[in-house]
């Protein structure tokens, strides 16, 4: 029934437009299969791409964002349209697999209607499918795939690498891997990956020497066509992740270096030259239009799921193809070619969104996963507490699994205001659900967990929050570093997304009182990015607190005030 | 295949760093290069540019330097000037106590290319200002000083 009612819907989302612009001469009929996921074959050359897994081997909830304010150029551009815009800017029906899979309206129901997404077993099912209609297509990783989970951090990556192995994955770059420290991805990537996926980032260099760290590309043949992929890191992770554990390395987006990396890759033949970045959405959607000689820039890290390739003008005149695959396995990326005589003549792309119930779990990735979990199981199962109300993350401000986070902080600590970063990884469980060990780390598994209380100012917490709202309102998303707004707990305030830097957080108040500039107020955090802080790892911290709490009541997300936005698709 | 360039003079350095006697800076070239103390000890940007002089823009000085700082206690910072007879090039980090952080002398029939790391305190503009033919000119760019934490 579930397989037929999407076939269904995903008739009428073809037909509403979801099937993307061609280029002169392509000629690809409109998909009229059974399945979505029956795509009928174009073209010669192929890439399947899927990004920010985040480490989630099993089937998952996860809620896209309600707020995803975009400012200046991004205003009311994609990604920045939610909800209902959202749908409408891709054509895509309401009440409908794809809705669900896109947007967060009416998530619970959704959730209840549809069941879970992604899961590598699942997955691996999809890839196959795609690689025996097109054969010889590669595989890519955006990456932020080797954490996020109870077993990669307690794996130290293993599990995911050998899972990635299992899903043939071919071509990789990285973010949070990075956050293993250097000399484990360096082992990964000497011992585990070696002669099966390629570890690509142009932009990261030795700081003193200025040396490579890793390949910058690598070159295939595919049906006959050669082709390049471009590895691009997330260019900010030493700033927004400790750089202590990447003492040596410098990042950055490096345009220039990437020019000369195109040129090189060009020179030697190749036809179809992909960037695999971890950029963000609107970091990708800039550097198109700065460099020349990509097809495409096949993109992450915002955790945006773009249904249709964004169409960008490049330094050259010439089409730049953007797309972003989402996140947590929910979604992948095809992106077809046909070429003829050396030059792309034509292109098609779709995001598939992976649907648990709609594709039947890969016997052997799901017996890995469970080798993989076995010695875990305890640990992972073990139930903390019972949810009343639905618990996600995503989104600018709190989610209502950030403010439980920030009140166990607070409660804990016995601290007046609490911080918690603002990432936007973290799977969403539904009301009655258990909160088990394994769905808490799914919010907190990382390699700097310790939790801190510190005294800080007004005027240190004002700067804090200014700090950090520049790095996702800047005008300029060179400036961006891709996370959202620090969730914040105790305190109330009052934003302007489009104001200038240092300007935009007001009436800053705790219990209604005004926050004064030279008070002191004790403020408890984690995931310190300092070398040398310690404290109690934060999963002990709230789990504690949840075996105490044993039922959670709905938690209502405090959310800032939002003030000068005129008419923003950004926000429901 | 993962190519290993990556950490070879790194590596090379470790194991053999003892044994590398470090070539030392041709000094006598700088010998004619009077230290702009004036322009130095200024506490902002028209300070120091009421000591060197007042720059133009110009297209031809190309400025690297991060759009976020990694450590604002080192920034990479490299300045080429394409402008015939550039003989000096200056660093200028317009918020920094004491803006003017470095003052090159490019001696005649050499590339007018610099490389340095300079301290940053807070988010600013930074400046590469170049001397050639007696006249001064200027280009700009602003890296961002951030806390850090909160990304992905």
């Amino acid at each position: 029934m579930k397989r037929r009612e999407f076939t269904q819907m995903l008739g009428l989302g073809l037909a509403a437009g979801m099937s993307l612009p061609m280029l002169n001469g392509c000629s690809r009929k409109p998909a009229s299969s059974e399945s979505i996921y029956n795509l009928p074959k174009f073209g010669n050359v192929h890439f399947m791409h899927m990004t920010d897994a985040h480490a989630q081997l099993m089937p998952i909830y996860y809620r896209e964002p309600s707020t995803n304010i975009g400012v200046h150029e991004a205003r009311n551009r994609v990604p920045h349209l939610v909800g209902d815009a959202f749908l409408k800017a891709n054509g895509l029906p309401r009440d409908s697999h794809l809705a669900h899979a896109f947007t967060y309206l009416d998530f619970t129901a959704a959730a209840q209607q549809y069941g879970k997404v992604g899961g590598f077993a699942h997955l691996a099912t999809l890839v196959k499918q795609v690689r025996a209609s097109r054969p010889g297509s590669l595989l890519l990783d955006g990456g932020d795939l080797w954490q996020g989970s109870a077993t990669s951090l307690w794996t130290n990556g293993q599990d995911m690498v050998d899972a990635s192995k299992a899903l043939g994955i071919d071509i990789m770059t990285g973010h949070w891997e990075f956050t293993l420290g250097a000399d484990r991805v360096m082992e990964i990537i000497e011992n585990d990956l070696n002669g099966h996926i390629d570890f690509v980032a142009q932009n990261v260099k030795d700081f003193d020497f200025g040396d490579p760290v890793f390949a910058g590309h690598t070159m295939k043949e595919m049906n006959g066509v050669p082709v390049a992929v471009i590895g691009q890191a997330f260019p900010y992770t030493p700033i927004a992740n400790p750089g202590h554990f990447t003492p040596d390395w410098t990042f950055g987006i490096q345009e220039r270096e990437l020019q000369e990396e195109i040129d090189k890759v060009r020179k030697a033949g190749a036809q179809v030259v992909i960037l695999l970045s971890h950029n963000g959405a609107d970091v990708d959607i800039k550097l198109a239009s700065r460099v020349s000689g990509l097809n495409a820039i096949m993109g992450g890290h915002t955790h945006d799921a773009i249904p249709q390739a964004i169409e960008v003008k490049n330094a050259a005149g010439e089409l730049t193809l953007v797309t972003n695959a989402g996140s947590n396995g929910k979604f992948l990326g095809v992106l077809d070619f046909d070429v003829q005589n050396g030059k792309v003549a034509g292109w098609h792309y779709q995001l598939l969104p992976v649907f648990a119930d709609l594709l039947a779990p890969d016997p052997t990735m799901s017996a890995l996963i469970d080798n993989i979990r076995a010695p875990f199981a305890k640990q992972l199962n073990e139930k903390l507490a019972t949810t009343e109300g639905l618990l996600y993350r995503r989104g600018n401000f709190n989610g209502s699994f950030d403010q439980l986070i920030v009140d166990a902080l607070m409660d804990v600590k016995g601290a007046e205001i609490a911080f918690s970063p603002g990432f936007r990884w973290g799977t969403s469980l539904l009301p009655g659900d258990d909160i088990t060990m394994e769905d808490l780390m799914s919010q907190v598994a990382i390699t700097y967990p310790q939790t801190t209380l510190n005294s800080f100012t007004g005027e240190r917490i004002k700067f804090i929050l200014e700090d950090v709202a520049d790095n996702l309102f800047n005008p300029d998303p060179y400036y961006q570093q891709g996370g959202d707004m620090v969730r914040v707990g105790g305190l109330d305030y009052t934003i302007n997304p489009n104001a200038d830097s240092g300007n935009r957080i007001s009436d800053m108040r705790l219990n209604g009182k005004p926050l004064e500039a030279s008070k002191t107020y004790k403020v408890a955090g984690w995931a310190p990015v300092a070398e040398g802080v310690s404290g109690e790892p934060i999963w002990d911290v709230v789990s504690g607190w949840l075996r105490n709490k044993k039922s959670i009541p709905l938690v209502a997300a405090k959310q800032p005030k939002i003030i000068g936005l005129n008419d923003n698709q950004g926000i429901a | 295949m993962v190519k290993h360039m990556t950490r070879n003079r790194r590596s090379f350095l470790k194991l053999a760093g003892a044994a590398i006697a470090l070539s030392i800076a041709p000094l006598k070239l700088l010998a004619e290069f009077v230290r702009p103390e004036k322009a130095l000890a200024a506490t902002d940007l028209d300070g120091v540019f009421a000591q060197l002089g007042t720059p133009t823009d110009s297209d031809q000085i190309m400025l690297e330097s991060p759009d976020i700082a990694e450590n604002g206690a080192v920034v990479p910072v490299g300045v080429t000037s394409n402008i015939p007879g550039t003989s000096k090039i200056y660093v200028v980090i317009e918020k920094n106590p004491n803006p003017l952080a470095a003052a090159f002398a490019i001696p005649e029939g050499t590339e007018a290319f610099v490389q340095t790391r300079v301290k940053v305190a807070q988010t600013s503009p930074i400046y590469a200002v170049v001397e050639a033919g007696g006249k001064l000119y200027k280009t700009s760019r602003e890296t961002k000083v951030t806390l850090g934490g909160c990304g992905g």
